[in-house]
């Protein structure tokens, strides 16, 4: 399970000064859940996610994954952590099963079970037609099948997606939506973030608005319906943001 | 455990830089072929022009001289030379190259030299240019012996002997054993090459493992996993520094080689190249290990330094533009240590790369002072151990790593 509280960070730029990219945000995500943070680009929602997964580091707050702390133990949190983002790309030079195993042998699993797992995987991703084919000669729904193979190697309790259907074609995202779906049914605590309204509609059990850096809002699609009103969760997005974002402007 | 980690990375990292056209090109293949092509390829085309030039019989001209018909007779008897009518835009010919030389004999020069009076013959030439030179070479030389035999007829007219204008001779006489005379020659370019080529074998595996990583997108997938950012700076660092002595591994094997060609080919005359083939082949394995323990520390300075800087870039491109002038830094005080008169001494043991060029050109000679040979070495790990230490350190900053 992901505990966030009052995880803050703030970058200095030398044009604009202190820049507040994620302020103050607290939630929590449940195993057998899908937490969805929605936000325009720019919000705050990858540097979030980056923090959940410890490749940044909070400047004030924290955050439990599984009960380790994100900022004392790291690594363990990356151990119960899979990640996944369109940035997260693949080394070029490696086959799609020596990509798994690096990662597998990262997480330090032994070669028996490495073996087992890895065959699992790729028979389940339908991967083993181009098992030993380097990651720059793979179509982008193989270098997908091979992403989510990766995060999965080492059967971790935490699946973080960051915008993870961006710019993929509409059959390679079905197949990411398919397999965050599968996350959950396995238990699994799963948060991802998009601006895709569908995405959120489709998979969300709490969904999360977010907008410079602040959570504003969060709660179940009916609640927040019932909340704003609206039926749409585009027009519930804007009534949320709004607001926030005419302040900011005028600021 | 951090072991396993570490190998890991290296081994996946080995995986792909042997699967890297460029990695190959610029860690196997240049050092390979480096040598061959510039000694072999160069040194050959080098001897076949000079061979070339002083085979040509160059055009020359003479000025005065008509009131000495001995010497201009001598001068066209001269082998290899023909002998012009005169222009009266000879220098401007020899400027263009189209005579190589001109000769100026003083008017009644036979009745001044028949008198015992001075004269001076001038030889006029195109200084630098090779053909020019070896045309007033073999005048100079003609009429040197002209002079001697001058010289020699006046001194038997007072029945005197030779030894009066030259009462003693002068013998110069080489104490140093040969390899000694070889590596203060050669000991200098062989720790530059080392050097160098640590240099250049390091660079392109930097780039390509922090930059390159950074601009492939890879950087955010590998921090995801659960291997500690100093294990995979080890990991890496590691491949770069096995770029860096196998370059330089290459490059003295290809050297030795190369030499050991030119070396037949040659002869083994006495001419430069030859020796320093016949110098390289009598590399004894204390020399060339003595040598490769020395540039280890240098090596792993190079690999830190360069990974630091690199990892600022946030493409491969921006990378090579902070590297490429890295270059310069290390050849500065290589060639430093190849000037002739530049002796290791306690203060210049402190200064990196410096100590280490002098240090291998004592090596190579055959030269070891234990002293010096310590606090190099223990200076350079400590230079090296900082870099890697600023290298671990940079990769945990979020503003180099993520620089946007």
């Amino acid at each position: 399970m992901i505990e966030a509280r009052g995880l803050s960070k703030r970058f200095q730029d030398k044009k604009r000064g202190e820049i507040r990219a994620v302020d103050n945000v607290s939630f929590d995500c449940q195993p057998g859940k899908i937490y969805g943070l929605l936000g325009a680009n720019g919000a705050g929602k990858t540097t979030t996610l980056r923090m959940l997964a410890t490749i940044l580091e909070p400047t004030d707050g924290t955050a439990l994954i599984c009960g380790h702390d994100v900022i004392e133990q790291p690594e363990k949190v990356r151990a119960n952590v899979g990640f996944l983002s369109t940035a997260t790309a693949l080394y070029p030079r490696l086959t799609a099963q020596e990509l798994v195993e690096y990662f597998g042998r990262l997480n330090g699993l032994d070669e028996p079970t490495l073996k087992k797992r890895v065959d699992d995987i790729f028979n389940r991703l339908d991967m083993n037609g181009f098992r030993d084919r380097r990651c720059d000669k793979l179509s982008t729904g193989m270098k997908q099948k091979t992403s989510i193979a990766r995060t999965l190697v080492h059967d971790p309790l935490v699946m973080i997606f960051d915008e993870p259907t961006n710019g993929l074609d509409i059959m390679t995202a079905r197949t990411i939506i398919g397999f965050i779906r599968e996350c959950r049914d396995l238990g699994k605590t799963v948060i991802f973030s998009t601006h895709i309204m569908s995405e959120v509609e489709k998979l969300c059990d709490t969904i999360g608005i977010i907008e410079s850096g602040k959570l504003l809002v969060e709660g179940s699609l009916a609640q927040l319906r019932e909340k704003y009103g609206e039926q749409d969760l585009e027009e519930i997005f804007v009534k949320v943001v709004t607001p926030h974002f005419v302040a900011e402007e005028s600021n | 455990m951090p072991t396993r980690s570490v190998g890991i990375v290296y081994r996946k990292e080995l995986t792909e830089a042997l699967r890297d056209r460029r990695t190959v090109i610029s860690t196997v293949l240049v050092p390979l072929l480096l040598f061959p092509v510039l000694s072999v390829g160069f040194g050959s085309l080098a001897v076949v022009l000079v061979g070339k030039a002083k085979e040509e019989t160059p055009k020359v001209m003479l000025r005065g001289g008509e009131d000495s018909p001995a010497i201009v007779d001598g001068l066209k008897k001269l082998e290899k030379i023909e002998i012009v009518p005169l222009a009266d835009n000879w220098k401007e010919q020899i400027v263009n190259k189209e005579i190589r030389a001109t000769v100026e004999i003083p008017r009644r020069f036979e009745a001044d030299i028949a008198q015992q009076k001075q004269d001076t013959v001038s030889i006029y030439k195109y200084e630098g240019e090779l053909k020019s030179e070896f045309a007033a070479e073999k005048i100079d030389k003609y009429m040197n012996s002209y002079s001697q035999s001058v010289v020699k007829e006046r001194l038997a007219a007072r029945n005197l002997s030779d030894s009066v204008l030259k009462p003693f001779e002068i013998k110069q006489q080489n104490v140093a054993p040969p390899e000694k005379v070889s590596g203060a020659a050669f000991g200098g370019f062989i720790g530059y090459m080392v050097i160098l080529l640590c240099m250049t074998g390091a660079m392109y595996p930097a780039m390509d493992l922090t930059a390159g990583e950074k601009e492939r997108g890879t950087m955010e997938t590998i921090l995801s996993s659960p291997i500690s950012r100093t294990h995979l700076v080890l990991g890496k660092f590691f491949l770069v520094l096995t770029a860096a002595l196998g370059t330089a591994a290459l490059s003295v094997l290809s050297m030795g080689v190369s030499f050991s060609v030119l070396s037949y080919y040659t002869g083994k005359t006495a001419s430069g190249r030859a020796e320093a083939a016949a110098f390289l082949l009598h590399l004894g394995p204390k020399t060339v290990i003595s040598v490769f323990i020395m540039a280890l520390p240098i090596a792993v300075l190079f690999s830190a330094v360069l990974m630091t800087i690199a990892l600022f870039a946030k493409t491969y491109k921006e990378a090579q533009s902070y590297l490429t002038p890295m270059t310069f830094v290390v050849i500065f005080p290589s060639i430093a240590a190849m000037l002739p008169g530049v002796e290791l001494t306690s203060k210049l043991a402190l200064i990196p790369i410096l100590s280490t060029s002098l240090l291998c050109k004592e090596l190579v000679a055959g030269t070891y002072h234990w002293n010096l040979i310590a606090l190099i070495f223990l200076s350079t790990c400590v230079y090296a151990a900082m870099a890697l230490f600023l290298a671990i350190k940079m990769f945990q900053r979020e503003s180099v790593l993520f620089r946007s």
